[in-house]
């Protein structure tokens, strides 16, 4: 078996061992659990340190036979744009895995189901062929439904089927746009690698509209960006701290990172037609979901709502993408790396928001921003953490969300200059509505609604603190990052052509 | 070769199983009437070895081209004979013992031997009579429980059966009038002049019979009744394996004699599609009885599988995609089956209410069966589903396609209401009691569904795709 797929696959195989074995107790399923999200990141980490994209663009590829009649294989690899995002996924799942030491109700389910999660967005990142990447987009959905509907707050039921069906809709419209790629290319394949190769609907305008707007309905839903976000906020709202931290960190992305990997390559035509599209939806995302999050008093809604506003930076990014003529590389290059290195900062700073988020109700038992104030002298490391994940959500230099944003502004400016200008005001409401929380919750005469307010335990605090420290690192030193991103996005560009 | 009886061994084998079952079933005592199952299952796999060794062999007509050896009549051979290797196996416990062990089995068995006919059929008079072989036992088998709610199911059933069943004689009686014969390949020479409107009206009589067998609409209405009324292990039986024989056999009869007729069928066929799964999910919704809500499950599953008929001869994916996708709904409904009947005190969705904290591996397992009937990925439907749905789409019924997909989202729906409950980890309503053979058949179906449909790929290639 390949590397890649052992990465792929531990997490589930533990799992699968995990469930089979009813007498082990919840200390010993805890650990099982953290060690195995561990030696997965082990391997991540020597996955990035061997990284030597091949010809094709990718490492540790592997193309196996799978249904040959409807050529679909199990085709796996990574490439510059897919290697941030197995990583972060890796990091972050081994931060819930830590930071739920303290999950008392049935762990060992707890586990299981988060282990076979991170095997279904392994999986997803590293697919390169669409049915394989359609499974695990539906799977995530059924792993996320079970997290959100069995482990969530009081109105979990409720949220949970609202979210299974919202993005199990967008999963369809998704796989009718996989259905419409796949009899457009001739010979017949689901084979992402070939499909971007030969450009099937090059030429063909209605049919390339409609295939790009199912992919754009199926991927904008679980992006989400406007108008496909009401599924997003009661979600966050009920799920638990962890399942929130995956949800906004590691789910969203598949998202995106279908619109980089899926949606531009293989519909490049279509793409820089209906360009200014994404470009509009990634503004009125960018500017609404400031607005709305500026407006909530619940602290994990508001954080809900910015995950709405730093994807509509994404969508803004892939679209102007689309628009800058092919003369000018360089911008569009800054567009797409800043994309993905926006997907990678996203993960890691809104996962430690929402499991500080967590921490907050465990403490307080409600998410009302008014009912706490003052929690700076009471629990210094929680002020600290929360203060540094804030100032780095708003985009403050040294952390990886300026690059990103950096790199977005830059890129984006010269295709789409009034949508780029207007997308700015999202940075400033978001900074208000960042100081204003910041403001509330820390500063002032101490309140809290259950009285004291200990500080973050150990396992809280080592699970946020690598987080927000590789927020800093990928801000202060972006290199690393950029050096494996950069050459993939010339290639995805360079197909788009025009 | 034309009347080589070996061609047909494993309906043979169902049939003299049958008859030997019912003199053994005469003459053993109560207590040694488990023989007749142990025979009747005997019979099945010996029919399953018979028909895997042949199934290289090449496409044949035989008995004067009135019955088809080929993909489509073998792999329903397979798929029927699993169903009732499975429906033995659920039986097991409510059945082991009882007055008429024996003549269960029997009636099993004439209907499963119905169901290949049915879909062998290659002439309208032994479609007509596979009809009935497919269908009087199942009317005994509705009223077996001799109360009244089975009572009440058997006479629905019946009346609606012979009703349908002669509408079906009237349409054949047409079609062979303005065709000149009851042979498909002849039949289809024969119609390919013939008057549009004669044709229409034949083609809908026949079609009526069909879709009764099948329960789509708009002959549905005996499904919901009869699956509530009848016992679980019947009902089971019957909202599975007549429904194979019925879409191979509308399968065959829309490819073969209806192909070269002025009549645009694969309309007719989208239409009815349209119609069955979009009334059976919208009469699902809110169903808090759980067979009810299987009954109508399955009527929508039938809706998905005409979408892939539809497709019949405009793409060549048709024919696999929904021969794979009957093969996956078969062990996947007769899977969900199989946890109700483990639990045969538990009639409503809340009665499921913690079942994860009582029955762990079996409330596993209903999830995935439900998420299998769902299409999610990777279980046998989701791959007979992404064929059915590529092999429409080929044949430009895109429209068809997009309903198909918003009507499985809706389904997401009441399949949630039940999953919902049994996985929350409340505390358990009653304490159910558990039948043991159905808790296996339940493991062992969730478990091949899955495996189904990861091997989606070497399957697709023996049923010719």
């Amino acid at each position: 078996m390949d590397v890649l797929s052992i990465v792929v696959f531990l997490p589930v195989a533990v799992a699968a061992a995990l469930l089979a074995s009813p007498r082990i107790g919840d200390r010993v399923a805890r650990w099982t659990w953290i060690v195995a999200s561990a030696v997965d990141l082990l391997l991540v980490v020597v996955l990035w340190i061997g990284y030597q994209p091949g010809e094709s663009g990718f490492a540790y590829e592997v193309d196996r036979r799978w249904i040959p009649s409807v050529d679909s294989g199990y085709h796996v690899g990574v490439d510059g744009l897919s290697l941030p995002l197995v990583a972060l996924t890796a990091v972050l799942f081994l931060a819930c895995a830590v930071y739920s030491a303290r999950e008392t109700r049935r762990v060992r389910s707890y586990a299981a189901l988060f282990l076979f999660l991170e095997t279904v967005c392994l999986g997803l990142f590293v697919s390169l062929d669409l049915i394989l990447f359609f499974v695990f987009f539906d799977l995530s959905i059924v792993g996320m439904y079970f997290v959100i509907a069995g482990w969530g707050h009081r109105d979990a039921a409720r949220a949970a089927l609202k979210f299974f069906l919202y993005t199990f809709l967008g999963s369809l419209a998704l796989l009718l746009g996989f259905i419409g790629l796949y009899l457009a290319a001739s010979p017949h394949t689901f084979d992402i690698v070939e499909l971007v190769r030969q450009d099937p609907l090059a030429g063909k305008g209605a049919m390339a509209a409609l295939v790009l707007a199912a992919l754009g309905v199926g991927l904008a839903i679980k992006t989400p960006t406007i108008p496909f976000h009401t599924w997003l906020p009661p979600a966050h709202t009920e799920a638990p701290a962890a399942g929130s931290a995956i949800l906004a960190g590691v789910l969203l992305k598949m998202g995106t990172y279908g619109f980089v990997r899926i949606a531009m390559p293989a519909l490049p035509d279509a793409w820089r037609r209906y360009a200014m599209v994404f470009v509009v939806v990634g503004v009125v995302s960018v500017v609404y979901g400031a607005l709305v999050a500026l407006a909530q008093r619940d602290f994990k809604r508001m954080i809900a709502y910015t995950s709405v506003n730093h994807m509509g930076y994404v969508i803004l990014a892939v679209g102007a993408a689309g628009l800058i003529t092919s003369s000018e590389t360089q911008a569009r290059d800054l567009a797409v790396t800043g994309a993905v290195t926006q997907m990678v900062s996203h993960g890691l700073i809104t996962g430690a928001l929402f499991l500080l988020a967590g921490a907050l109700y465990d403490r307080g038992g409600s998410y009302e921003m008014a009912a706490y104030s003052g929690l700076a002298a009471q629990a210094p490391r929680f002020a600290g953490l929360t203060g540094l994940a804030a100032f780095a959500s708003l985009g403050l230099p040294g952390f990886s969300g300026f690059i990103a944003e950096f790199q977005i502004f830059t890129g984006s400016l010269g295709g789409a200059p009034v949508s780029t200008a207007v997308a700015f005001l999202g940075i400033l409401i978001t900074a208000a509505l960042f100081l204003r929380a910041v403001q509330q919750l820390l500063m002032g005469q101490f309140r809290s609604p259950n009285g004291p307010f200990p500080d973050l335990t150990a396992p809280e605090a080592a699970s946020i603190t690598p987080l927000i420290v590789l927020a800093v690192v990928v801000g202060l030193f972006p290199r690393f990052l950029l050096d494996v991103i950069e050459p993939a996005s010339r290639v995805v560009t360079s197909v788009l052509g025009g | 070769m034309d009347e080589n009886p070996l061609a047909l061994l494993p309906e043979i084998l169902l049939a003299v199983a049958a008859v030997i079952g019912l003199l053994l079933g005469s003459y053993l005592p109560k207590h040694r009437q488990w023989l007749v199952r142990l025979l009747a299952a005997a019979a099945c796999a010996a029919g399953l070895v018979v028909t895997v060794v042949a199934w290289s062999g090449e496409d044949m007509a035989v008995f004067g081209e009135t019955y088809m050896v080929d993909v489509a009549t073998n792999a329903t051979r397979v798929v029927v004979l699993v169903a009732v290797l499975l429906v033995l196996g659920l039986a097991g416990d409510p059945v082991r013992g009882t007055m008429r062990e024996s003549e269960f089995v029997v009636l099993l068995l004439l209907a499963a031997l119905g169901s290949v006919l049915l879909a062998g059929s290659n002439d309208l008079m032994l479609l007509a009579s596979g009809y009935l072989l497919a269908s009087i036992p199942l009317y005994a088998l509705a009223g077996f429980a001799k109360d009244a709610p089975g009572t009440e199911a058997a006479l629905k059933f019946y009346l609606m059966g012979a009703l349908l069943g002669v509408t079906m004689l009237a349409g054949l009686v047409v079609l062979f009038g303005v065709g000149g014969a009851t042979q498909y390949t002849a039949l289809s020479d024969g119609l390919a002049s013939a008057s549009r409107v004669a044709v229409a009206v034949g083609a809908i009589a026949v079609l009526a019979g069909l879709l009764f067998k099948a329960g789509a609409a708009p002959a549905h209405f005996w499904v919901p009744d009869v699956t509530e009324g009848a016992k679980p292990v019947v009902a089971a039986f019957i909202t599975t394996v007549p429904k194979i024989g019925a879409v191979v056999a509308i399968y065959r009869f829309v490819a073969v004699p209806l192909a070269a007729a002025r009549v645009d069928w694969a309309l007719m066929i989208a239409i009815i599609a349209a119609v069955t799964m979009t009334l059976g999910n919208l009469a699902a919704f809110f169903q808090d009885n759980v067979r009810r809500l299987l009954a109508y499950s399955t009527i929508s599953q039938v809706g998905y599988l005409l979408v892939g008929v539809a497709a019949a001869g405009r793409s060549d994916l048709a024919l696999p995609s929904v021969l794979l996708y009957l093969g996956g709904y078969a062990v996947t409904n007769l899977g969900a089956f199989a946890v109700v009947c483990a639990l045969p005190h538990a009639a409503t969705l809340a009665d499921y209410r913690g079942l994860v904290r009582r029955h762990r591996w079996l409330a596993v397992s209903l999830v995935v069966l439900l998420l299998g009937l769902v299409g999610t990925p990777p279980t046998a439907v989701f791959a007979g589903k992404l064929t059915v749905f590529t092999a429409a789409f080929d044949a430009g019924l895109g429209w068809l396609v997009v309903l198909a997909a918003v009507n499985t989202v809706a389904s997401v729906f009441y399949y949630l209401r039940w999953i919902g409950p049994a996985v929350r980890g409340e505390e358990a309503s009653a304490a159910p009691e558990v039948s043991r053979w159905a808790v296996r058949t339940a493991y062992a179906t969730a478990a091949v569904s899955v495996l189904l449909g990861v091997l989606a790929g070497s399957l697709l290639g023996v049923l010719g795709g």
